[in-house]
């Protein structure tokens, strides 16, 4: 249910870009990201699917403010309102904005798994962790134990304990399920989705696009570093019909419930992607404009969708 | 360095090139204008003795009234030669071994690892005076010594490298295409332990040029006549305390810049040919 | 526990083992006639005692039996006479190991304490001002030879200034019962500096390198992510997964810090185990030889051992899981 509040987190044309190493001696931009535009509202779940290698992972990181040095960002960012600059990043960073990562290599191999979800200068009292762990069924024992001792899904929980504990309003889990079972996978996105109905804002960024189905409010997706649509789950789930970019038909019809058809072609790669639309090489229905320009992202029928053919 | 150099822009990598180059060419002149100078102006020399640095001497002369200046600069002929020789020995010795004991059967790996570890387990030194023993001291005793003390490290670098390698799906792929042992070993794992021995190579230089030094210094190594630094440096602490202090400082920091700028080569060239840190934008050295 | 140390012992006799033939072997190999150099101080002597101790010394038999009398001699507790000194070898490796072992373990803490506070220091600012700087000074600390800054130090402060004397363990001409606590420091200082400059350069790169590693990994990432300002980041997390690796490679580096103070204590003619063992060699003097051989080997064995059994602690994941 798309919650009436305005939108927490606006996201508009966000370019991300990498410099590197060419053969020899030159170098090269690698655009990441492009052009991508995303906005979430309170008490919402939106989620962001694509396949790997499409800058799903980066967002987050660059919403956060941790893109390594030799990024290179550009576009703009809005929280509540506000520009999000890299000071109020780091004000933000763990307060307000919460991440909730993959797996285990993000926790510290060292230190005990109470200390390390309490947080550091002004710890959190131990008694609301506590309460935390047991909301997520977690044995009480576990907060003197070191994170190679856990199973994956006790990690998962933790890793959700860490982002529950700080209250923060907007929240960002990465890739939260892979190699899960169903059963697992459902207990896990069951958390965000609890989250969502207290009244935060979640992003969660799969590839897994029925899980996204039985937990999101609105699904984006994401085509080689860009946002090409934007709409409600309930109007996925209704059928090709409803969407109105060919990609996003594309993914529905590939899905094993409905036609299972693949789609020929692969995702550009960041360093030779082709000037104009994206998904123009592969695309049956483009036109000379598709490849002259990047189209604009247009609202259209609740949702919002980025071609030049969509009616 | 872009103001300096106004025509065009340079990125890191070109810089890293040009630093590089620029020690490789230093590094070998050094090496050159010992072997080009004549015996004559390091000769013995008796009524010059002892003489403080000039413009004449520039190091000054010895006891003995040699010019320290060429005396330096061929002794570092000498124990480069002797470092890079006994380098390369210790290079050959640790790749076949290491290879042996990853490819080979699990005895011979542990025989391997086991043989490693008792020739780390004894102090360098004592190993290379043991050596130097045996062979009854002189230039033998010495290249024996140092090929045989620094092959340990780069043999377990090696054998770590080969071990990881071996593991990789493409190998497998390989052996079951039917190709054999000798053929994957040379097709697809040397051209990856290629600059990786490159590199360990050149930065045991440093360590064998150190070491020959040292033990030329305890009195090891090669007779007076073929100076090395090492025989200078011994030399010169019989007159340090009537402060005749030239012999003893300038051979030195002669041997630490050379000793630093092969250094600074190898770590140079590791980040220049690992794919890694090759594409690092920052300034890193 | 106790199961696995005595299987590291059971490993380290079987080292010491395969040393004592290493060593024994090579110094067979030498073309120097141990007969010749035992005459040396004593002058003629005549064929009759030339054979008595040709016997003695067992010249003409098999390398075999000579190793093998060595090593039964060596159980009974016998490491045999020193030919330089003229006294049993297992006294002088007693007397001189004290010495020795005062000197490496004062330059051993100097080097690690300092090494990894200078290394984190390095880290923490990486490619800053102070990074560049330190940094440049522990590459030409690593490239100077030991024992060329011995001598550098030995004419800085022995000769020029003299604040500290010449060399040696004690000052010249008092009895041994009466030199304080405080002498014996102060003669050991210089020796200890210039062995500690040596290793310092190596262990604060090796820090900041660790600690470069660990603050790009994922859970630096995380904690990040979480609000942790750069300096609780050092403090929480950084130091102890960086000093803790750090502090059990300065156990596993006892054979250079032997083979330094082989050097260190040639220059300052300081009585400890390393000039004995350069003079045993320069001389010929097979038995210290061998001895000190030895016990450089075992002393060694023991830093491995600590430094496995520390290791086997601090990672969690091992001293509970797999074991040594």
């Amino acid at each position: 249910m798309i919650s009436d509040q305005p939108a927490i987190l606006e996201v508009s044309a966000l370019s991300v870009s990498f410099r590197m190493y060419d053969k020899g001696f030159d170098q090269k931009d690698l655009k990441v990201i492009s052009n991508l535009n995303i906005t979430v509202h309170p008490g919402e779940v939106l989620a962001i699917v694509g396949s790997s290698g499409s800058g799903k992972s980066l967002l987050a990181s660059a919403i956060m403010g941790l893109l390594p040095n030799n990024a290179a960002i550009k576009g703009s960012m809005h929280y509540k309102g506000q520009p999000l600059t890299p000071n109020r990043q780091k004000l933000l960073r763990g307060t307000e904005i919460a991440f909730v990562p993959q797996s285990v290599s993000y926790l510290d191999p060292l230190m005990k798994i109470g200390k390390q979800v309490d947080g550091y200068k002004k710890p959190y009292p131990t008694e609301k962790r506590r309460a935390i762990f047991r909301q997520l069924s977690l044995p009480d024992d576990i907060e003197k134990k070191y994170p190679y001792q856990l199973s994956g899904g006790m990690i998962r929980r933790v890793l959700a304990a860490t982002a529950l504990i700080t209250e923060a309003e907007l929240i960002i889990a990465d890739e939260p399920t892979p190699g899960m079972s169903l059963d697992q996978a459902l207990k896990a996105l069951t958390m965000f989705r609890e989250m969502a109905d207290a009244g935060k804002a979640v992003i969660l960024i799969t590839h897994d696009i029925d899980l996204a189905f039985k937990f999101a409010d609105r699904i984006t997706v994401f085509y080689a570093g860009t946002t090409v649509e934007t709409v409600s789950t309930h109007d996925f789930q209704t059928g090709a019909a409803k969407l109105h970019h060919p990609y996003s038909k594309a993914l529905w019809r590939a899905m094993p419930q409905n036609e299972f058809e693949s789609f020929p072609g692969f995702q550009p790669y960041a360093g030779d992607l082709p000037k104009g639309c994206l998904f123009s090489p592969r695309c049956p229905h483009k036109i000379p404009a598709c490849e002259a320009a990047v189209p604009e992202m247009r609202t259209m029928k609740g949702g919002e969708v980025r071609c030049c053919h969509a009616t | 360095m872009n103001q300096i150099l106004n025509c065009r822009t340079l990125n890191h990598r070109h810089i890293l090139v040009l630093f590089t180059s620029i020690i490789g060419a230093m590094v070998i002149m050094a090496f050159l204008s010992g072997k080009l100078i004549p015996d004559a102006a390091a000769a013995v020399n008796i009524s010059q003795k002892n003489l403080a640095p000039s413009l004449q001497h520039l190091f000054g002369t010895d006891w003995l009234g040699r010019d320290l200046f060429f005396r330096t600069l061929k002794g570092l002929s000498t124990s480069l030669t002797v470092g890079v020789t006994a380098s390369l020995i210790s290079a050959v010795i640790a790749t076949l071994i290491g290879i042996a004991a990853a490819m080979g059967s699990k005895i011979i790996d542990s025989l391997i690892s086991w043989l490693i570890d008792l020739v780390m387990g004894i102090p360098h030194i004592i190993l290379l005076i043991l050596i130097s023993f045996a062979c009854g001291r002189g230039l033998k005793g010495l290249l024996i010594g140092i090929a045989a003390t620094h092959w340990t490290s780069l043999a377990r670098l090696v054998r770590a490298e080969v071990l990881q390698l071996r593991s990789q799906q493409y190998i497998a792929v390989s052996r079951k295409l039917g190709k054999s042992n000798r053929w994957i070993l040379i097709h697809h794992m040397l051209p990856h332990l290629f600059p990786q021995i490159l590199v360990g190579v050149i930065l045991l230089f440093p360590h064998a040029i150190i070491h020959e030094a040292a033990i030329s210094f305890l009195g090891y190594g090669l007779p007076p006549e073929q100076p090395a630094i090492g025989i200078i440096l011994s030399e010169s602490t019989k007159y340090l305390s009537s402060g005749v202090w030239w012999p003893a400082i300038f051979p030195g920091l002669t041997l630490i810049i050379i000793v630093l700028l092969v250094d600074r080569l190898g770590d140079h060239l590791k980040l220049l040919l690992n794919p890694h840190t090759a594409q690092e934008q920052e300034d890193t050295h | 526990m106790i199961e696995i140390i005595s299987k590291q012992i059971l490993k380290i006799i079987l080292l010491l083992l395969a040393v004592s033939v290493i060593a024994f072997t090579l110094v067979t190999l030498s073309p120097v006639d141990p007969v010749q150099q035992y005459l040396l101080g004593a002058g003629a002597v005549s064929p009759a005692q030339r054979v008595q101790l040709e016997a003695y010394w067992g010249v003409n038999a098999p390398p075999l039996q000579r190793y093998l009398n060595w090593l039964c001699a060596l159980l009974r507790g016998d490491l045999g006479t020193s030919l330089i000194y003229r006294r049993p070898v297992m006294d002088i490796i007693a007397e001189r190991f004290l010495n020795s072992f005062a000197l490496m373990m004062c330059a051993w803490l100097f080097t690690g304490i300092f090494g990894s506070v200078l290394g984190c220091i390095m880290g923490m600012y990486k490619d800053k001002m102070p990074d560049r700087i330190i940094k440049k000074l522990c590459y030409i600390l690593c490239s100077a030879p030991t024992f060329w800054l011995g001598l550098i130090i030995l004419l800085l402060f022995s000769v020029w200034l003299r604040w500290f004397p010449i060399g040696f363990s004690t000052p010249i001409g008092m009895l041994n019962s009466d030199v304080s606590i405080w002498q014996r420091l102060y003669h050991l200082f210089l020796p200890a500096l210039t062995l500690s400059l040596v290793s310092f350069g190596n262990i604060a790169l090796h820090t900041r390198q660790k600690l470069i590693d660990v603050l790009n990994s994922e859970y630096i990432l995380f904690a990040r992510a979480r609000g942790e300002s750069d300096r609780t980041l050092l403090l929480r997390h950084g130091l102890r997964n960086t000093l803790l690796p750090a502090l059990t490679l300065q156990f596993a580096s006892f054979a250079e810090l032997f083979g330094g103070s082989v050097l260190a204590e040639t220059i300052f003619s300081y009585p400890g185990l390393g000039s004995a063992v350069s003079a045993a060699g320069l001389n010929s003097d097979v038995p210290l030889l061998l001895g000190i051989t030895l016990f450089s080997a075992l002393f060694v064995a023991i830093g491995n051992l600590i430094a496995n059994i520390l290791y086997g602690i601090i990672d969690p994941q091992i001293g509970k899981g797999a074991g040594l």
